[in-house]
């Protein structure tokens, strides 16, 4: 069987870049075909943005990477018309349960709230969420957008000369050279574009190894993520179980620091890992294993003139609360507009410096949880270890402790709480929906209100009077009436106890202000400030 | 806001002192370690205000670092 991860998807072509008496520039360029390079190129090339993807390699990425997809990456990869395809695909689940020992110590219900499109989280293997966003590429391409991925195409020197950047591209056919106005690195968490340019990258590593595997068998556990702290199966340290599409099972153990890498990796010893875990007599078949050690850290800044990290390049977390990718997603639904409109001219260049300061936040507070939860499955000293125990102790039989109890804090989206482009706010209007955060799905007129935002700005009039459509600086805002009487959930979630409400929209569907009544001068300055023109 | 009660506050002090010695009777250093973190624990959840708990961390702090000053084991600096 050929498997998803040995078929070349974008195997190389020689480019007429290649054969040009003159290096060819182009507008963007993104380093690094994974998931987030994909969605970038995806979201420039809806905006018609022309954009070339460049990468070493020609296939999706190798085996167990990540698995857990929350619900807002679902919805920005909706808008970039790959979200159902995973929804469809992937398995989805809501119940997380620990156990200490044997005993089931706390266990959690993400218990979604109703009238929302997307779940609270699905699995699916990484791969599958590469070949759909290839796939998208390709029916764009057809649609004559302006995308290109070129495989085996590797960036082996970078140089920002202020106006544009310079690109030196190893081929199988030899180097050639490329310039873009704007570089988007997306090559992962040993970013050569990182390291070409002499970029840190600070942060922790966590003194512990893990051993993830990814096997295939009939089980009949329930969709849930299982979590131990000191099973008999792997004594002293912690493992996890969790379901995938296609019977496959994502299963990880903790190793501890002094391991025997290669001793680990044998297959003789994976398989009697596992069968200690499974039992004897359980049929398998190991599609992949590798032992990973996790960190934390991340870019001082995400902008450094004209070259742009997202993704891995610019932010590492252990996978934990199942943000790398999840928050990959967030930067460059961050980005493409922010793109968008500095090369058209719309916005000055400085917006761009609020990807950086947006993302970084983001980051930060991803790298938070994600140390928090890492810190507590790898105690870092002897009084560490003796609270986790007190915790994991307590928990059994006291509610208070549960909440203690951290396997990772699952990912949520991020509010841009302060950022520099929010504006107006008002206390009469729900919190969950203040400046700075992402729009909250409901049904709407038989669809789902997020299927209708996103893309551009837009202003929505809700129960309240306003005109139908507004131009501000250069750009076009468009207008969306909403009955709150005939959307009663658009209704709770956008208004509370509030009779009407206006909210601008960002074109990543985040709040940039909102008011309780439409005051087209206010919305005209609070356009402008979101573009960092005010 | 509520704030950190450091005025004596126990009716009887000496009873609940004579309590805690008598819940570590018999343990080991490291059993006598576990307790004090399970009871650290459910106390704190029983305060549950932020703001108290910060100030009796501070508290906490301030005075071992004191006593380190006084009697550390590496002495006080020249
Ligand atoms: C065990 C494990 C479990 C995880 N679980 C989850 C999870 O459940 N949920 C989640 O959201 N995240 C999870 N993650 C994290 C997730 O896998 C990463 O965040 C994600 O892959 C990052 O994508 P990326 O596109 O930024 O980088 P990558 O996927 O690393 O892609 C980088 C690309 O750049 C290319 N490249 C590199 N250098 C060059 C160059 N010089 N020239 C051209 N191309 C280059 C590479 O070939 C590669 O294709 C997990 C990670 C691990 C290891």
């Amino acid at each position: 069987m050929t498997r998803i991860f040995e078929t070349p998807l974008y195997p190389y072509q020689r480019s007429p870049d290649q054969d040009a008496p003159k290096c060819v520039r182009h507008p963007v360029v993104v380093v690094g075909a994974g998931p987030i390079g994909l969605a970038m190129a995806i979201d420039l090339a809806q905006q018609d943005v022309p954009v070339v993807v460049l990468d070493d390699n020609d296939k999706v990425s190798f085996g167990s990477r990540a698995i857990c997809f929350a619900k807002r990456p679902l919805e920005i990869l909706d808008r970039l018309g790959c979200g159902e395809t995973m929804v469809k695909k992937g398995v989805t689940w809501n119940v997380g349960k620990v156990f200490t020992d044997t005993r089931e110590t706390y266990s959690f219900d993400l218990l979604p709230e109703g009238g929302h499109k997307n779940p609270a989280f699905i699995n699916l293997q990484q791969y599958y969420l590469e070949e759909y966003l290839v796939r998208r590429v390709r029916e764009l391409e057809a649609d004559g957008k302006p995308i290109e991925i070129r495989g085996r195409n590797k960036v082996a020197a970078l140089s920002d000369n202020g106006g544009f950047v310079r690109l030196e591209v190893e081929t199988p056919e030899g180097p050639y050279n490329l310039e873009a106005d704007w570089l988007v690195a997306c090559d992962g968490a040993n970013s050569s574009a990182r390291r070409m340019l002499g970029h840190d990258f600070v942060g922790k590593v966590f003194e512990d190894n893990f051993l993830i595997a990814d096997v295939v068998m009939d089980a009949d556990f329930p969709t849930e993520r299982w979590f131990w702290f000191d099973p008999p199966f792997n004594r002293g340290q912690s493992a996890l179980l969790h379901k995938q599409p296609d019977n496959v099972w994502r299963i990880d153990f903790q190793l501890g620091w002094d391991i025997d890498r290669e001793e680990e990796l044998k297959p003789e010893n994976i398989d009697r890992r596992l069968r200690a875990m499974l039992g004897d007599d359980v049929e398998y078949e190991l599609e992949w294993s590798s032992i990973y050690t996790f960190q934390c850290r991340r870019m001082e800044k995400f902008r450094h003139g004209r070259v742009l990290f997202a993704g891995d390049a610019a932010h590492q977390v252990s996978p934990f609360g199942a943000r790398g990718a999840n928050s990959g997603l967030q930067d460059t639904d961050n980005l493409f507009w922010k793109l968008k409109l500095v090369l058209d001219g719309t916005a000055p260049e400085t917006l761009l410096d609020t990807y950086s300061a947006e993302r970084t936040y983001g980051a930060d507070e991803n790298i938070v949880n994600s140390t928090r939860s890492t810190e507590f499955i790898t105690p870092k000293s002897e009084i560490s270890r003796l609270f986790r125990d007190a915790v994991l102790d307590l928990a059994v039989d006291h509610e208070f402790a549960r909440p203690l109890v951290n396997s990772g804090r699952l990912s949520v989206p991020c509010t841009y709480d302060g950022s520099p482009l929010n504006g107006p706010d008002t206390d009469a209007l729900p919190h969950g929906l203040r400046p700075g955060a992402p729009a909250t799905d409901a049904p709407l007129d038989g669809g789902w209100l997020l299927d209708r935002l996103g893309n551009r700005f837009q202003l929505l009039l809700i129960g309240c009077e306003g005109p139908d459509s507004l131009e501000e600086s250069g750009v076009d805002v468009e207008v969306l009436h909403l009955d709150p009487a005939k959307n009663p959930e658009i209704g709770s979630r956008y208004l509370g106890g509030a009779p009407k409400a206006v909210y601008l929209l960002r074109p990543d569907q985040h709040v940039a202000a909102r008011w309780v009544d439409h005051d087209e001068a206010a919305v005209r300055a609070a356009v402008r400030r979101a573009i960092a023109k005010g | 806001m509520s704030r950190l009660n450091t005025k004596p506050n126990m009716a009887d002090a000496d009873e609940f002192y004579a309590r805690l010695m008598a819940a570590h009777d018999g343990l080991t250093k490291t059993q006598s370690d576990a307790l004090n973190a399970r009871l650290i624990l459910i106390l704190a959840n029983h305060v549950g205000d932020a703001k108290v708990l910060n100030e009796a961390l501070e508290a906490a702090t301030n005075s071992a670092r004191q006593q380190a000053g006084i009697s550390g084991k590496e002495g006080r600096k020249p």
